[in-house]
């Protein structure tokens, strides 16, 4: 029987069981951080699950919604294992909902379900509504540029479990960016119609992109491996390219535009609200349920 | 000495067994077919097994999870870990000859070989992929992505038959 090549010495194990775990506040706060946001954008994408334009683009926007879903596990479930690791005293001060009695050990389902608002750590840029097709497109690409290069990094870090996570799912990356840098164009070098959306989208979009580069405590250089501002200048570059094949105005005319902040650290615009009721109702009113 | 050899003979049987555990979304595949099975070890008396998703968010991988531990248990093995490993991501490098067969046969283009992508270009054919059906070289992609997170919908441009190609990745 063929059983492929085992295991090299170099393979990383993913269940962290045999890497050192080594636990401190900004690791939580960056694999929150990384998790929340993956969570959040797949939330909002899969709303388009039974709505897409096409059938085909339907399926292509649940696909990339289950990508992320599976990346934020990944995240979710090694940030359990450090805070479960840790001493009770740190369970304590990841801001859980106290009235959520049922919750001793931190889980996948726990980090997902039961943290209020506050708490989230995503990027605003995911957060905002799912507009329509051109936004979701539009965000979907600003998004997905700038975590190819991310991960890119992530992958050379020095803890090993979230090393492998970025190297597992750059390759999906790769196909989310392909897919919305050709949607980009597409509908901005499309019809009147199409163009003015895609301006309109722009103008909603733009202003949540300043925060990728800005470095929360947890991304200090010394945390994530690399200066994340230094990821800038090559996403500027990409997106100028796509821009232009698409007819968009380039990134440089939209220098002068104020960024919004304050998603990294728990402070978000109202949309997450909304969001975390729904997709955390069942769970609040049904604790422990399964299904 | 005696208990080594027994041990290699369990482990050829597990494997065997293991082996014949197939993909819930891909029935003709088996988990050894795929590549994703990296590693099967006994340590002490527990079975230790490895595997690998091949897509992150790949929701076929509890049931195959589920599905290893009853192959086992029906078999009269107790104490079974299955474990998950990432890195080396999985590649479609790693599927089989046969499973690649076993693919075309069931009407879903396996997979070419990884080198053959290099960077397409925005909107141009990443690959050639031969319809699984009438062999046509004459095909085209219609989607990226199909109904599952490893496979891409083309269509063949002579037969005109849509067919699911297992994307290489």
């Amino acid at each position: 029987m063929n059983i492929p090549t085992i295991i090299d010495s170099k393979e990383r194990l993913a269940d962290a069981t045999s890497s050192p775990i080594t636990y401190s506040e900004n690791k939580e706060a960056l694999l929150l951080h990384l998790a929340d946001t993956t969570l959040i954008l797949s939330q909002r994408n899969s709303a388009w699950c039974g709505h897409g334009p096409i059938l085909e683009q339907d399926i292509a926007i649940t696909n990339i919604s289950l990508d992320l879903l599976g990346q934020a596990r990944n995240f979710y479930q090694y940030a359990a294992k450090i805070i479960n690791e840790a001493t009770e005293l740190k369970v304590a001060a990841v801001n859980f909902d106290t009235s959520a009695e049922t919750l001793k050990e931190a889980s996948e389902d726990s980090l997902a379900y039961l943290r209020t608002e506050r708490a989230f750590k995503n990027l605003l840029l995911v957060e905002q509504p799912n507009g329509d097709w051109g936004q979701t497109i539009l965000r979907q690409y600003l998004f997905s540029q700038f975590q190819y290069l991310l991960y890119l990094q992530l992958q050379q870090n020095g803890d090993q479990q979230l090393a492998a996570v970025a190297e597992k799912a750059i390759k999906e990356v790769i196909y989310h960016v392909r897919w919305s840098s050709e949607w980009v164009i597409r509908l901005g070098d499309g019809t009147q119609e199409s163009h003015a959306r895609m301006l309109n989208a722009l103008d909603e979009l733009w202003p949540y992109t300043g925060e990728f580069f800005m470095p929360a405590e947890y991304e200090s250089t010394a945390s994530i491996g690399f200066e994340l501002n230094s990821l800038k200048l090559p996403w500027l570059e990409k997106v100028t390219e796509i821009f232009e094949a698409a007819t968009l105005p380039s990134p440089k005319s939209m220098e002068a535009t104020f960024m919004q902040t304050g998603g990294k650290t728990g402070n978000h615009s109202e949309q997450l609200g909304f969001i975390l009721a729904e997709m955390q109702y069942l769970q609040r009113t049904y604790p422990n349920s399964v299904w | 000495m005696e208990s080594n050899i027994l041990k290699e003979i369990s482990l050829l049987e597990i494997r065997r067994l293991l082996s014949a555990v197939c993909d819930p979304e891909i029935p003709v595949l088996t988990i050894a077919d795929l590549g994703i099975l990296r590693d099967v070890k006994i340590v002490d008396e527990t079975i230790e097994v490895t595997i690998t998703p091949t897509y992150t968010g790949c929701p076929a991988m509890d049931m195959i999870t589920m599905n290893i531990r009853l192959a086992l248990i029906e078999h009269g093995y107790k104490n079974i870990e299955i474990k998950s490993i990432l890195s080396p991501a999985w590649t479609t490098d790693w599927m089989t000859v046969e499973g690649k067969e076993k693919l075309k046969a069931y009407g879903i283009a396996p997979p070419n070989p990884t080198q053959v992508v290099c960077e397409p270009k925005l909107f141009a054919a990443a690959e050639a992929i031969q319809c699984p059906l009438c062999n046509s070289w004459h095909t085209k992609l219609i989607s990226q992505f199909g109904s599952t997170a490893c496979k891409a919908l083309h269509q063949c441009e002579d037969c005109r038959e849509p067919f699911d190609y297992f994307k290489c990745h």
